[in-house]
């Protein structure tokens, strides 16, 4: 029966992998490597400001390995999601530092980036046809949030992917892409069952993550025929169990039954999951439904703002008795000195945001306990139009807050423990995820650009 | 009786793109995890009275494949805007630790 075997080099491009894993793995004969590099995970910021997740010298350390493996066993590479979020500055980084490699390792490849940034133009376009629809829970779209973003990018299919496969490139760099989208391409390529191959990608995109304990990240290694795929750890020390690896649908998927891709629909309810040795496992069942229109999420985020935050705690047993009270009235307090200071038209230009560890700062509004301990943590955070203005009136809270009374004290107390000098930290832009929206394009590769180069 | 921890593989919760949260509830033993799911112990009322939300935005799925009790909400804020706590969604099944099941 024919097969194709495929190598996850690690979950996130720059978390890093062993190289003796990937080593072994090689000798297992893949016919491609593919690494995911980016995520929505760490927040807006990378989308907002083009600055990745992980430093440059981590991701070249993980795809030097990469290239020089797949090199000299004359297999392509493939990475997508550039840099976290796959803007064009982005993809051209991560192909900055595979040219770096490719002259420090006297590499010949070609080379295929993919830019999947949006042209608002086209955006506007096709949101005015009715051809931009809302996924869940999505935030009001229209044509001024397309204005106001600071960068939009299209997370692309398999299909860019086989483009560039099919005029020859070895090395593909893509900007934001499905994470399965860069394990199933060559799969789908070569005619694969598309079942097998997308219910496989799901559970390689993520590297090692759907061993049984995941110590460190790591390689893993699926081998797919058309009734069913393998995943095999190639790490000794891993192994896949039935449990870890359906598990593994679970993974940040709102249903472990349902994947959906923009060509269509991973439906895993009669997927079988059996062992075939004690730390490999054999999927087969799932079905593919090919969807009636085929679809490209939209990512997109936007300035909020700048910020400087005022990093305190309060230990002192008499305030933490009367702590909601203090607190309303220490933000009240604040609010009337920034006013005198600025004049009343400030109100409309910041925003006071007040977290309390030891309370609800992690789950805000969802925390069902609000008591209070020994001790409570203190985040105050101004956001406002320009950092000057923010850093301003940070000051002024800061200084309100450090003394403010309470009725059993008398005299002039100091009520929050301030962990720095200054108080006041300024946290620059903070960016916001602006859509969770779908374009219905003409052709799965209208949204995406491909060039080639000799490197 | 016992605490929902000590029969579970691993409670824990992420996001599920930037706009949506979700939890999930790995059980070790078959046995346990029939038995919290037909009693439907996790039921969309619980969730709800639990997180301060209405019943009617909580969607709960039972994976038997995985022994898994999945629970996926709208997130309240946007991941990483102003006014959110927690940017992977990773630290809010707290409440869910020490809920008693049948053992």
């Amino acid at each position: 029966m024919k097969e194709i075997r495929i190598l996850s080099a690690t979950g996130i491009l720059g978390s890093g992998f062993r190289e003796e894993t990937m080593k072994r793995a090689m000798t297992l004969k893949p016919d491609f490597i593919g690494a995911d590099c980016g995520s929505t995970d760490p927040g807006p910021h990378h989308l907002g400001s083009g600055e990745p997740q992980f430093s440059d010298a981590a991701c070249k350390r993980d795809l030097r390995l990469m290239l020089l493996a797949a090199r000299s066993a004359k297999i392509p590479v493939l990475v997508g999601s550039a840099m976290t979020a796959g803007t064009d500055a982005q993809v051209e980084r991560l192909a900055g530092i595979a040219r770096e490699i490719a002259h420090e390792e006297k590499l010949n490849f070609k080379l295929a980036t993919i830019r999947s940034e949006q042209d608002r133009a086209y955006l506007k376009k096709r949101l005015k046809e009715g051809r931009i629809r809302p996924l869940a829970n999505a935030p009001v779209f229209d044509e001024a949030v397309i204005d106001r973003s600071s960068h939009i990018v299209g997370m692309c299919g398999a299909e860019p992917y086989v483009e560039a496969l099919q005029n020859g490139a070895d090395v593909v760099i893509a900007g934001r892409s499905s994470d399965t989208s860069i394990f199933a391409a060559m799969p789908v390529m070569k005619g694969f069952n598309p079942a097998t191959v997308w219910h496989m990608a799901k559970i390689m995109e993520c590297g090692a993550a759907s061993v049984v304990l995941r110590k460190y990240p790591d390689c893993n290694f699926a081998i797919v025929t058309d009734d069913y795929f393998i995943i095999e750890p190639p790490n000794p020390d891993y192994r896949c169990d039935p449990a870890s690896v359906a598990s593994h649908n679970l993974y940040e998927n709102s249903t472990p039954y349902q994947l959906v891709e923009p060509s269509g629909i991973l439906n895993t309810v009669n997927a079988r999951y059996e062992a075939v040795s004690d730390r490999a496992v054999k999927v087969s069942g799932s079905t593919f439904e090919k969807a009636d229109r085929y679809t490209i999420k939209l990512e997109g985020a936007e300035l909020a703002g700048y910020q400087s935050i005022v990093i305190g705690s309060v230990r002192d047993p008499i305030i933490l008795r009367q702590f909601d009270h203090w607190l309303e009235n220490l933000i009240n307090a604040a609010r009337d000195r920034i006013r005198a200071v600025m004049g009343d038209s400030i109100d409309s230009r910041y925003r006071l945001d007040v977290r309390q560890f030891g309370r609800n700062a992690a789950m805000g509004v969802l925390e069902p306990d609000m008591s209070i301990g020994h001790e409570v943590g203190l985040l105050f955070q101004i956001t406002a139009p320009e950092q000057k203005l923010a850093n301003a009136l940070a000051k002024s809270l800061s200084h309100i807050a450090v003394h403010y009374p309470v009725p059993e004290w008398t005299g002039l107390i100091t009520s929050v423990a301030f962990p720095y000098s200054p108080a006041e930290i300024d946290k620059g832009a903070s960016y916001r995820f602006n859509m969770n929206h779908v374009v219905e394009p003409d052709s799965p590769l209208e949204m995406f650009r491909i060039d080639y180069e000799k490197v | 009786m016992a605490k929902l921890w000590q029969v579970t593989k691993l409670i824990r919760s992420k996001n599920s793109g930037p706009f949506e949260l979700t939890f999930d509830i790995i059980f070790k033993e078959r046995a346990v995890y029939e038995k919290v799911r037909d009693a439907r112990l996790i039921n969309e009322d619980w969730f709800a009275r639990t997180y301060r939300l209405k019943p009617e935005v909580v969607a709960i799925i039972n994976y038997d494949a995985a022994t898994a009790i999945k629970i996926t909400i709208p997130r309240p804020v946007i991941s990483g805007d102003v006014d959110d706590g927690d940017v992977f969604g990773g630290q809010q099944y707290g409440p869910l630790v020490d809920l008693e099941v049948p053992a």
